[in-house]
């Protein structure tokens, strides 16, 4: 193992159209792109690893460590390709993930459609026995009426089961117990039970949680097992670590027992390579900004560490709007993603409105300037017209983009219903495009309580470097650092990753009923709970370790996450702990109110290793300045007019070199724009930090 | 054409960020409100108004209830102040059910904003409020006098002074005044920040008033708006519906007058007041009217003064669908969201294959109140304690012309109901049962949605109340076009024992509530259904097998 005294690792991010390998030793950096093969989505793994140990030059068998990020699990949701799944629950509550909200989350559509339940209801097994709120019993668990389920379920051959009580995350034991029956009477069927997988208060995000768990998890151990054997049969021997939804390593094991944590873990792994790029940089208030082909995602991330949430919702269904989706209540890193990447499509509404996306042309038949038959205007149709892009250079040279087909496309379906020429159609969907990001981003920023000023942004993914300074024209964002190598950023962040396991618990607790003593056992128990699964990857040394609980005043419906201290509670903290939510409560909404009782809905404690130390980056500043003759023109939303801007290649500059925009600064994977009221410094690790020049106003 | 084309780019991006701008109003109000109306059921509002309290932008919300009640009322607001009279860091305060929207527990706000010393709009928002004082929650007074504290419209706050004054006196009127307070400050201080996100984007574009903008939003709202009515066969078109009422049956009557300038929508002929506070206001009318138009004819059309000003509504004075003061008007909700099956059962006369069949429609809100058995003792490990709880529950919509009715979803309102398990931590209940009915969508070639089945006790050592507000139990769901009604609604104890469907009554001890909520009508014949389809809702258990082979298939075509 290892290579040279250096600690090999590889990370592999298996995305909808690619699939990413990355090959770490030391200093010494390696990356390649495969098409993702949907049959054997492993295969491009081995191949992968095969062509990138080459490349480096080290055997197979040096690989110390694989990590591995995956969209099988969410392909599996949104296409609902799972495993037959029984869902056993409480009697009378049959129908909790069919009822959902008994909202609409759409209010004029009067041809709404909900999204169906993952598990349907010939599928689902009422069984008598109730456990209160207090974790009181009130009916015994009927253990005949499982064994009759039981019978039923070896009949209609099911292959997975999800068991999902009422109010399990305070006494497990009936789903222990009917656990324990099923897998008596059945040999080698998959279960999972809601207490373990999300023991979170709320049936329907848990119950709908535990089935999709159970949903994905034949699937995931097949392929997880198959990815192992492989792995072995061309000589690796590393063991394989899973990066998961909140951005930390599991083990195999762990991985295929609730895959359900599997979800959402390729943007994690961004979230997590922009995190190290702030760390680098001593940036403690960032946000960062993915944009690729059909949708940008934006996390911010504050001291290091990307913001996280304890629920999600995956497989939206309409328009990528909120509700529309499944509740997965697991942590994550919260991202906000908006159908605006580089395919999505520019059209007009009854209004007489230019709007983009969610629709997304994707990579088949891509933008209509690809040539492959695409016959509506993106915003890569938009970014050609307007200079940013370069027809006989893009991807390298690979593809050769065709203006033609881009007027075309903008004047057919924008120009000609506007009654506007195709260069202004583009000016409108760019225009559109950006404000619909700008727009997300500060929603999100407002939803967590924050200002966006003084926050610097980490622009990644294809599109992004487009336009991100444009974006940060319009959320007053001074600097932007733009890092190389963004196309196969998830990958990277693999990389980058802890061990770390976050454990949540539904418990519900009245501050005025403050009792130390529970407080401290359940925060024990969670502890051991998280570090039992950080410990997979980290046997020994020391485990940072999170405590959070979910608060509000009683009588709200809404929860604050308040970070409560690490060390064990005493008589009297009550008092400390309400000052902490309070102030917390003040930052997001301006006041706290007097007189009120404080619940606690949910806790959580996050274990994890302890972040690599970085190196840090000096940043370097103007050392020359570099001009050019070669020019093109590109539109300058600010100043409204086309301007003449610099074409620089990235390989070319230096640290401390620094063009002025408007500039456009080129590589094989993107294209930087630097508008004309920012410059960009390269910096020595090859990042470029795009400053906003002194003295220029933000005003349109 | 270039410099118009970018101007009217960016018209279209300031107009975006405008409605962007009142969402996050909207949604600052939401996370900080303490009424369960406001939080779980959206039951809100906010709004940006030009300088002559025009809306120019509004949040899309839960609620259709406050759709053009907001619209209205920040005109009566700019009359009662007097213009000379309005102040930078001003407040504005009422809940005056006929300048707000429609009863006294909505509370509605009115900010101006200024820019550079000079007034360049309003703020508005509007919250339900957790308790007004009065009977409380419920149908149950005779006059509006009963039904709780009355604030006209007046200033809650000058030059940024709160009036303590007014506080103190609400302090000693209402019930959960540090809630309901807190409400109240919340309302004041979305305004604020609507109006300091309006000075970072009139900063950003460069903006001394909104004038400019006004006109453009308003010219394309009323032209697009315009565009739709165009391509409608005009005329005029009529309904009925008569639904429960209070203590005698409602009989609503609507005729739609179309043209290409204007839907009016007038409800002659409806039945007269009630004497208890099942009775609405004109604007709440108005409110649900208009959803029920717009829904049909301009779904996408964002909402302000210009794209609802083709829509009219009227009512003779004293109907049932426009009470004045001081008639009752507590729960006008009830009545309210059966306008939208009303008129939309008119405008299927113009528009046949576009509307759904008839929903339970009506909310069936449980508001439930919980108080200790004295002498009693509570079960172990667990308090006796009071509470009030307030659970929103929904029954079967309408079969649409291509697809079956939503189940146990809510509309015309869009609200969301709560989470079992968190009811139970909060009040001493327990929900023994809350699951689909069986059998209770409408027949037909598309299927109504199911109601559901609800089941309560209360916990050791407690008795429950409820102020039952159910509708749809002796009146139906009908359906469209051969399609069959959905299943009445009905209220009892698990011995099977009748409860009133309207009207506060306490549960027995040792008994059960059980409420079966209405079905969703059904479309078109229920022979012409795709036989998979009835294979496959009775495989799931949606209806039963004497439903399928006597329905369904009896008179099959094949």
């Amino acid at each position: 193992m290892s290579y040279q005294g250096h600690q090999v690792r590889v990370g592999a991010d298996i995305g909808g159209t690619f699939t990413d390998v990355v090959l770490e030793a030391g200093p010494r950096q390696f990356s390649i792109k495969l098409l993702t093969n949907y049959s054997e989505p492993e295969q491009a793994i081995i191949d992968g690893l095969v062509k990138i140990t080459d490349k480096a030059g080290i055997n197979i068998e040096d690989v110390d460590q694989l990590i591995h990020g995956t969209t099988l699990a969410t392909n599996a949701l949104i296409e609902q390709r799972g495993a037959k799944t029984a869902f056993i629950t409480t009697e009378g509550f049959r129908d909790v993930i069919e009822m959902r909200t008994e909202g609409r989350f759409e209010q004029y559509d009067l041809n709404l459609s909900l999204p169906p339940p993952l598990v349907s209801r010939e599928h689902r097994y009422p069984v008598a026995g109730r456990i209160a709120a207090t974790g009181r019993e009130l009916i015994a668990l009927d253990e005949v009426a499982l064994e009759d389920i039981a019978a039923k379920i070896l009949e209609t051959g099911y292959t997975s089961i999800a068991i999902g009580f009422i109010h399990s995350y305070v006494n497990d034991a009936h789903e222990k117990r009917a656990r324990e029956i099923i897998s008596r009477l059945i040999a080698d069927v998959s279960i999972s039970i809601s207490c373990e997988v999300s023991p979170q208060m709320r049936e329907f995000e848990r119950f709908n949680t535990v089935c999709a768990n159970a949903f994905v998890k034949p699937l995931m151990a097949s392929y997880l097992g198959r990815l192992v054997d492989r792995l072995n049969s061309v000589g690796a021997k590393c063991p394989v670590f899973m990066i998961h939804s909140g951005g930390g390593l599991i083990s195999i094991e762990s991985a295929i027992e609730f895959p359900v944590r599997l979800l959402e873990s390729g943007p994690a792994g961004g979230a997590i390579y922009a995190a190290d790029f702030a760390a680098r940089y001593g940036l403690d208030r960032v946000l960062s900004y993915d944009m690729g082909g059909t949708t940008a995602k934006i996390c911010l991330i504050e001291n290091r560490t990307p913001k996280t949430a304890r629920t999600f919702e995956v497989a939206r269904t309409y328009r990528f709007k909120k509700g529309s989706g499944m509740p997965i209540s697991i942590p994550v890193i919260e991202m906000v993603e908006i159908g605006a990447g580089g395919g999505s499509i520019g059209w007009v509404d009854e209004l007489q409105q230019i709007r983009v996306g969610p629709e997304s042309a994707g990579s088949e038949p891509g933008p209509a300037c690809y040539d492959q038959g695409g016959e509506h205007p993106t915003v890569t149709d938009a970014d050609l017209l307007l200079g940013r892009l370069d027809k006989d250079n893009f991807a390298g040279g690979d593809i050769k983009l065709s203006l033609e087909k881009s007027v075309a496309a903008l004047e057919s379906e924008i120009g000609n219903k506007l009654e506007v020429n195709a260069e202004m159609a583009a000016i409108g969907i760019c225009e559109v495009v950006d404000e619909n990001m700008a727009n997300a981003a500060r929603v999100h920023a407002v939803e967590s309580g924050k200002e966006l000023a003084d926050f610097t942004m980490i622009a990644f993914g294809g599109a992004a470097p487009l336009h991100a300074s444009h974006l940060c024209e319009k959320l007053n964002i001074e600097s932007i650092l733009i890092p190389p190598g963004a196309g196969v950023g998830s990958a990277i962040g693999f990389l980058r990753a802890p061990f770390g396991f976050e454990a949540v618990r539904g418990a519900f607790l009245k501050l005025s009923a403050f009792d130390p003593d529970w407080t401290n056992a359940l925060i024990r128990e969670l502890s051991s709970e998280a570090e039992k699964f950080a410990r997979a990857g980290t046997p020994e040394g020391e485990l940072n370790r999170e405590v959070k609980a979910y608060m509000r005043y009683e009588g709200q419906g809404w929860e604050i996450v308040v970070n409560l201290p690490n060390r064990d509670f005493v008589d009297g903290d009550d008092e400390q702990i309400r000052c902490l939510f309070e102030d917390e409560y003040r930052r997001l909404f301006g006041r706290s109110l007097p007189g009120l009782d404080i619940e606690v809905m949910n806790w959580s404690v996050q274990a994890s290793s302890p972040l690599a130390v970085v190196e840090p980056v000096t940043r370097v500043s103007k050392t020359t300045t570099l001009e050019t003759d070669t020019r093109r023109d590109i539109f300058d939303a600010r100043e409204q007019k086309f301007v003449a801007a610099g074409v620089f290649e990235r390989e070319s500059m230096e640290a401390g070199s620094e063009v002025n925009g408007p500039a456009i600064i080129v590589e094989d994977e993107t294209t930087t724009i630097v508008t004309s009221g920012f410059r960009a410094t390269m910096q020595t690790d090859r990042c470029l930090l795009v400053q906003r020049k002194t003295g220029v106003s933000n005003a349109n | 054409m270039q410099t118009k084309g970018i101007s009217s780019v960016h018209m279209q991006v300031m107009w975006n960020r405008l409605i962007s701008v009142v969402e996050e109003q909207a949604l600052t109000l939401l996370r900080t409100a303490f009424s369960t109306s406001v939080r779980e059921a959206g039951d809100l509002s906010a709004g940006v108004f030009d300088e002559n309290g025009l809306m120019m932008a509004q949040a899309v919300t839960g609620t259709p209830g406050h759709v053009n009640a907001m619209a209205e009322a920040v005109g009566h607001f700019i009359e009662d102040i007097g213009r000379d009279n309005i102040l930078e860091g001003d407040s504005y305060i009422t809940n005056d059910p006929w300048k707000g929207t429609g009863h006294l527990h909505d509370f509605t706000f009115v900010n101006p904003s200024f820019r550079n010393g000079r007034l360049v709009g309003y703020f508005a928002s509007t919250a339900h409020v957790v308790d007004v004082g009065g009977r409380g929650f419920g149908p149950d007074a005779n006059e509006i006098y009963e039904e709780g504290i009355y604030i006209p419209i007046m200033k809650f706050a000058e030059r940024g002074e709160v009036d303590m004054r007014l506080i103190h006196i609400l302090r000693y009127n209402v019930r959960e005044a540090d809630q309901v307070i807190g409400d109240l400050y919340s309302l004041s201080s979305c305004n604020d920040i609507g109006h300091r996100r309006l000075m970072d984007m009139m900063d950003e574009f460069g903006l001394d008033d909104l004038n400019e903008l006004r006109d453009f939003i308003f010219s394309n709202s009323l032209r697009a708006t315009l565009d739709k009515l165009k391509k409608l066969p005009g005329g005029t078109y009529d309904n009925e519906l008569t639904v429960d009422g209070y203590d005698k049956s409602v009989t609503m009557k609507v005729r739609l007058d179309v043209s290409e300038q204007q839907v009016l929508a007038d409800f002659e002929g409806t039945s007269g007041l009630s004497a208890k506070g099942i009775n609405v206001p004109l604007v709440y009318t108005t409110a649900y009217a208009c959803y029920a138009l717009k829904c049909t004819l301009a779904p996408t059309i964002p909402n302000n003064h210009a794209s609802l000003e083709p829509f009219k509504v009227s009512a003779p004075v004293n109907c049932i669908l426009n009470a004045v003061h001081p008639a009752p008007v507590a729960i006008r909700h009830v009545l309210g969201q059966f306008l939208p099956d009303l008129v939309l059962g008119a405008l299927h006369k113009m528009l046949p294959d576009t509307v759904p069949a008839e929903g339970s429609s009506a909310l069936w809100n449980l508001q439930l109140g919980a108080r200790p058995i004295e002498g009693a003792e509570a079960a172990q490990g667990e308090q006796l304690r009071q509470s009030q709880i307030l659970m929103f529950n929904s029954g079967g919509t309408g079969a649409r012309p291509s697809l079956d009715g939503l189940s146990a979803t809510a509309f015309p309102s869009g609200v969301h109901t709560m989470s079992s398990e968190v009811i139970e931590q909060v009040g001493p209940i327990t929900v023994w049962r809350k699951e689909l009915r069986e059998g209770s969508g409408g027949a037909g070639r598309q299927r109504g949605g199911l109601g559901q089945i609800i089941e309560i006790s209360a916990n050791p050592g407690h008795r429950i109340y409820i102020n039952a507000m159910f509708d749809r139990c002796d009146n139906p769901a009908s359906g469209r076009d051969g399609g069959r009604h959905g299943a009445p609604g009905n209220v009892s104890l698990n011995d099977g024992s009748a409860m009133q469907s309207k009207g506060k009554q306490w549960i027995p001890d040792g008994k059960h509530l059980v409420l079966k909520l209405p079905g969703g009508g059904g479309y078109g014949e229920p022979a012409e259904r795709d036989r998979a389809l009835v294979e496959q809702d009775l495989i799931r258990g949606y209806i039963s097998e004497d439903d399928a082979k006597e329905i369904y298939l009896r008179e099959s075509p094949e």
